[in-house]
């Protein structure tokens, strides 16, 4: 019965966004107010009853009940809760639950909590919500039925695919789809905007504390991802530039962007067109990256289920979602006048730069991504595009961008002298240029781009808090800090890609039992091969001993895992964190003669690089706190006042 | 702002859209061919996978008849399928010679015991090197070579029924 009442409540939500979407349009087109009361609770309920649907497929997934299509082939009973729990959204129809989930959640959300917008745009932004929920509730219930049972019984699941049977895999979909679809609001603010003409300062006020918080769970997904990557796949890598990785970064990228743009326009009215094609393009790239990934257009390391009819289901939402919106752009925006104008020298200035990049950035993963798929369209060759054009396209970019991001906030808004910007930056300019000297005459390993990476980021680090110079600092409004963090964050993470692509050091050697080797500072020794057996897994574990310069020795046991249910083998690095890196062990296959494959890298400051993405998360929270604690302040006074006179 | 530049995002969706959409109605085909088909096997040795047959190297492919080269694993579940039809070949005069991908002797033996042996020799490639330079992607994979030991056919995949026929004139071709 379970089963049938997620169903049904996933058909009741789909009702009601068809209800949200209908009172919505009919209160517009016939200028009839009184529909619009109707509106907030009725994408509440919707919000509410997509929860339930998706809780009780977590509930299917708890109890194991094989009775369920989808539990059978994505579980199996003798598994730890939590990955039971995880399982939900480790399959296709699942993860697509739990974005309409959170499509209806976030309805719900800006029904509950949005009050600054004009009531007119407000509602056509639920609309617009609605609108785009009813077409992933339609593909869901038509085309991948999360529900659908299983005839006959079997007495058992076939498991999770191993690699997902992973702590990182329970958090990090979850986190990068709160990110996704949080950007949904981005978009319907914009196609709210549009249909109204209502852009302008407050509008963007309105629309900035959601993206950052869209911003924020993307942020940390891509973190997360990124991480897990690196330890689960055994590889030593934390970017691979697949496209399922890609299809993350684009939306971020173009969530960066508008974060930066709608600053321009709630502060100085600037940007206003620009502003609404990247709402419009940050959610789009969510879409189209889910698109990509789940319609198996493209291959990928992250093989998923490939299906070319769910693929035309989504492509045609695509079409109307994303083809529609910059219909509208295109018709609309002609008619939306432009904002104030600012010099190139100016805090708008950089801001625009930084867009620029971004987008340049954005163009040339996309291009790099779709690029297969055109070569084997014109002439049937089956190519991929591998890291170095990813790295050797965008890093310069990204090189640029980093280096305005530094200026920019020391930026006076309108107009500025470039004289006194190198006035305030000639103290991280110095010490980019030392560090520059320093590296070139100490090292040789170095590429160009790890060491004007580096060299830029010692400069960053300070540039970052340089907007703090001669102020307050506890008048200083939070959002300020947030930015300082969020920078800042940028540094360390680049310290951390540097230092991983050039003082990286590897040994791949085949040891029997009782075999010492010797990377940077370490004494890895191999001391034996046994066997484990865990929950649904049996492993061969290598009992191995580290031994740093200093004395200090570290037990450490990589494993080689089989997981019969899947007939699966997993590598599981072992990974040893000190401050200044990671020693990075894998255990590989047998030579059959008694020889093990052992694979080490030492990866000095490689924590750096998610320690960074997680202090540039927690910038984008604390301006979004401090954002929110101003609007509501400002509201209390607005209405404080209201009642005096 | 000129009218025309809010019409670009548009037409960029337009062409994305008609790069995927084209991508989803072309059949996926994901067999990859050998660049080896129409050259001779490259030079190699392998140890005799099992003791009933005897090793394996490229003289042992140009021996002035086409013969069949496949390449099989133990752990292979297409590779019991197609068995029936490698028998059904060698019945039909075809010398096939086996190369086994990562396997052990013991695990070749048992399988050679229940699927039945068609092999005139075998050689173990237990990190399939050899199976690399032969351009073969997976197994199993079935080669044909002719008199003087050039590749002119590659076989991917297990050997159904209805192949046998067409392997067989190709067989015959090459002598």
């Amino acid at each position: 019965m379970i089963a049938e009442s997620g169903l049904i409540a996933l058909w009741l939500a789909a009702a009601l966004a068809f209800l949200q979407f209908a009172l919505c349009t009919i209160g517009l087109t016939k200028g009839q107010d009184q529909f619009f009361a109707a509106v907030r609770p009725v994408a509440i309920a919707q919000g509410v009853l997509v929860t339930i649907s998706f809780l009780l497929l977590v509930w299917l997934f708890i109890r194991s009940d094989m009775s369920v299509q989808l539990v059978v082939s994505n579980s199996v009973s003798m598994k730890p809760l939590i990955y039971k729990i995880s399982g939900t959204w480790g399959n296709h129809e699942g993860s697509m639950l739990l974005w309409v989930a959170i499509m209806g959640v976030a309805g719900a959300a800006i029904g509950v909590f949005e009050r600054t917008l004009k009531l007119r745009t407000l509602v056509t932004t639920l609309a617009a919500q609605a609108f785009i929920s009813i077409g992933f509730y339609a593909y869901l219930l038509i085309a991948s039925n999360p529900f659908e049972r299983s005839f006959p019984v079997p007495e058992d699941g076939q498991g999770l695919n191993p690699l997902l049977q992973d702590i990182g895999l329970a958090l990090h979909p979850p986190t990068l789809y709160i990110g996704y679809v949080g950007l949904s609001i981005a978009f319907s603010f914009a196609v709210g905007a549009m249909i109204n003409r209502d852009v302008g300062p407050d509008f963007a006020k309105a629309m900035r504390p959601w993206v950052l918080g869209a911003w924020v769970f993307l942020t940390l997904g891509i973190t997360a991802g990124s991480y897990w990557a690196y330890y689960e796949l055994g590889w030593g890598g934390w970017w691979f530039w697949d496209p399922v990785e890609n299809a993350s970064l684009m939306p971020w990228l173009a969530a960066t962007a508008l974060l930066h743009s709608v600053t321009v326009l709630a502060t100085r009215d600037g940007l206003r067109a620009w502003t609404l094609m990247l709402a419009v393009v940050a959610f789009s790239m969510s879409m189209i990256g889910t698109f990509l990934v789940r319609s198996g257009v493209l291959t990928s390391v992250h093989a998923f289920a490939v299906d070319p009819e769910r693929g035309s289901f989504i492509l045609a939402l695509l079409a109307i979602y994303i083809g529609g919106a910059m219909a509208l752009f295109a018709l609309r925006v002609g008619t939306v006048k432009e904002g104030s104008q600012f010099e190139p020298i100016s805090r708008e200035g950089s801001l625009v730069a930084n867009n620029l990049l971004l987008s340049a950035i954005l163009g040339i993963v996309f291009i790099g991504t779709l690029y297969p798929l055109v070569v084997e369209g014109f002439t049937g060759e089956m190519i991929s595009v591998g890291a170095p054009y990813f790295n050797l396209a965008t890093g310069p970019v990204a090189l640029i961008l980093v280096a305005i991001m530094a200026a920019g906030p020391l930026l006076r808004w309108r107009r500025d002298k470039a004289k006194a910007l190198l006035n305030r930056i000639s103290i991280p300019v110095f010490l980019t240029t030392a560090a520059l000297f320093a590296l070139v005459l100490f090292t040789t390993t170095m590429s160009v781009l790890s060491l004007l990476g580096l060299s830029l980021a010692a400069g960053i680090a300070v540039a970052s808090f340089a907007p703090l110079w001669k102020r307050n600092l506890r008048r200083t409004p939070m959002h300020t800090y947030g930015m300082i963090l969020a920078h800042f964050g940028v540094a360390v993470a680049l310290v951390g890609m540097a230092s991983e692509s050039s003082f990286t050091e590897e040994k791949l050697v085949a040891a029997t039992p009782g075999d010492e080797v010797t990377v940077n500072d370490w004494k890895v020794k191999l001391h034996a091969i046994e066997p484990m057996a865990g929950p649904n897994w049996t492993a061969l574990e290598a009992r191995v001993t580290a031994q740093y310069a200093n004395g200090t020795t570290y037990e450490i046991a990589p494993q080689n895992r089989m997981f019969p249910a899947a007939q699966t083998q997993t590598s599981e690095a072992a990974l040893l964190t000190r401050w200044n890196g990671q020693l990075y062990v894998v255990l590989g296959d047998s030579d059959e003669q008694g020889r093990w494959q052992l694979r080490i890298w030492w990866k000095p400051f490689v924590t750096m690089i998610w320690f960074g993405g997680v202090l540039i998360a927690l910038g984008g929270l604390l301006a979004m706190i401090g954002r929110l604690r101003r609007a509501v302040r400002q509201r209390k006074q607005r209405e404080y006042a209201e009642e005096w006179i | 702002m000129k009218r025309w530049l809010l019409w670009v995002p548009l037409g960029l969706f337009a062409v994305f859209f008609a790069i995927v959409a084209a991508g989803l109605m072309r059949p996926k085909d994901n067999i990859v061919e050998s660049k080896m088909v129409g050259k001779p096997i490259p030079e190699f040795t392998l140890p005799a996978a099992v003791e009933q047959r005897p090793a394996l190297s490229n003289t042992d492919l140009a021996i002035g008849e086409p013969q069949m080269l496949n390449i099989f694993a133990s752990w292979c579940v297409p590779c019991i399928a197609e068995a029936p039809q490698l028998l059904e070949l060698e019945q039909a005069g075809v010398k096939i010679n086996g190369i086994a991908s990562r396997d052990t002797p013991q695990d070749i033996a048992n399988f050679l015991n229940r699927w039945g042996n068609p092999y005139t020799r075998i050689g173990t490639d237990v990190r399939s090197i050899v199976q690399l330079e032969l351009g073969s992607s997976g197994v199993p994979e079935t080669f044909i070579v002719d008199s003087k030991g050039v590749i002119v056919h590659q076989h991917v995949g297990d050997i159904r029924k209805e192949d046998v026929p067409e392997l067989l004139k190709i067989w015959k071709d090459a002598g």
